[in-house]
């Protein structure tokens, strides 16, 4: 399911109507290879920890996740019913592979893995994200990350 | 998502963006994007098929070695699907859905909740976790508020600090997540659209959601009218909707 001709005719007409931010001059940093990368992860699928405030309509903040935090403290609250949980449900790695990133690290296919990861709800216009998104990338440069992963839902 | 690499790569982080929507992808053309042709809520593929995840992976983090962008590239294959799926139906015989002699939700929900609980307890045993918690209500409150609105009170939603707008589809949300939970508690795959027609179609929970759907779409406040128009029914099971 990638492309509208593929969807249930009312998520596509949902999806095209949908407005998408005017990007000019896409900036394109190159960095080490893969083996030397420090990756983290950023979501946008509305993931938090236990405890954390769950997203609401029109977030456009972000929730940490340390890379160390349990499994079954990693809670969605993105607002949108129309994708599915059930693959998260199972394995959180369907949404969120840490694990994964960990098991590439220790064979030497990327450099390693970040301290923290980032989570923002998908569903808000991603312009006022700007703001955030800059202190993410303060963020990852703060403990050594050049690479973030993008992960929807 | 696709937008956030733009904000990301401007400050100097290098992005690859898995993408789940292709039109979109092109659209707003990131400087690298893995396009993947699999359903909505799965980016890495599939649940509990490690190999495959990391074939997802691997594809995506090799355009970091491209020299100029912007990058999209497609994954060739789709999800793997579950050996020999033909169906499913709920390993857990709950009664025909109704509503109860008085006409609530409130105890047949209760009953449905205490015939799942052995299988979400083991449902959490064996995955080390579960996603039910984002409320911050037990799953016995979360549906006493669930089903005290939906048969028409005014249910006092206690805990955090919260519209009920809010309170209510976090509820539902949790209440979602335990029945799903407790279904798959078994191993063998199910296909999503089974465990939401199963929910929507044969649970006392999910007739109480159309009702309480039904009714905060007919309310004043604009967050009870989100809630009721767009935040617990999905698309998918927009026939249910009582007219």
């Amino acid at each position: 399911m990638t492309r509208y001709a593929d969807m249930p005719e009312g998520m596509a007409k949902h999806l095209a109507r949908l407005p998408l931010p005017e990007i000019e001059g896409g900036a394109f940093v190159s960095g080490p290879p893969l083996s030397e990368r420090q990756v983290a992860v950023v979501s946008s699928a509305g993931l938090g920890r236990r405890g954390d405030r769950p997203f609401g309509p029109g977030a456009v903040d972000y929730r940490v996740l340390p890379t160390d935090t349990d499994a079954n403290d990693i809670l969605m609250s993105h607002i949108s019913v129309n994708y599915d949980r059930t693959g998260f449900q199972q394995d959180l790695n369907i949404v969120y592979p840490v694990e994964r990133l960990e098991e590439m690290a220790a064979r030497g296919e990327i450099g390693g893995v970040a301290a923290h990861h980032y989570s923002f709800m998908g569903a808000s216009d991603p312009a006022p994200m700007q703001s955030f998104a800059e202190d993410v990338a303060a963020a990852m440069q703060a403990e050594g990350v050049d690479t973030a992963l993008l992960v929807p839902v | 998502m696709c937008a956030l690499a733009h904000y990301l790569e401007r400050k100097g982080i290098a992005t690859v963006v898995i993408a789940l929507v292709h039109e979109h992808a092109e659209a707003i053309a990131s400087p690298r994007t893995l396009s993947v042709p699999f359903e909505l809520g799965r980016p890495l593929g599939a649940p509990d098929n490690p190999e495959f995840q990391l074939r997802v992976l691997r594809a995506a983090l090799a355009l970091l070695d491209r020299p100029a962008g912007p990058v999209l590239e497609e994954f060739p294959d789709p999800a793997p699907e579950p050996a020999d799926y033909d169906g499913w139906a709920c390993p857990i015989s709950l009664p025909q859905p109704g509503t109860g002699a008085d006409g609530s939700h409130e105890r047949l929900v209760a009953d449905e909740i205490a015939r799942l609980r052995p299988w979400w307890d083991l449902a959490k045993e064996r995955r080390g976790r579960t996603t039910v918690g984002a409320s911050g209500y037990d799953i016995e409150e979360a549906a006493r508020i669930v089903c005290r609105y939906a048969d028409g009170g005014k249910p006092d939603a206690p805990g955090p600090e919260r519209k009920l707008s809010r309170s209510l589809k976090l509820a539902c949300d949790d209440l979602m997540a335990f029945y799903t939970e407790a279904a798959t508690a078994q191993p063998g795959g199910v296909g999503s659209q089974d465990l939401s027609d199963w929910f929507w179609g044969e649970t006392a929970a999910g007739r109480a959601f159309l009702a309480l759907r039904e009714r905060a779409a007919g309310e004043q406040d604009k967050g009870m009218q989100l809630v009721g128009n767009l935040l617990v029914l999905p698309r998918s099971q927009a026939h249910r909707a009582m007219a």
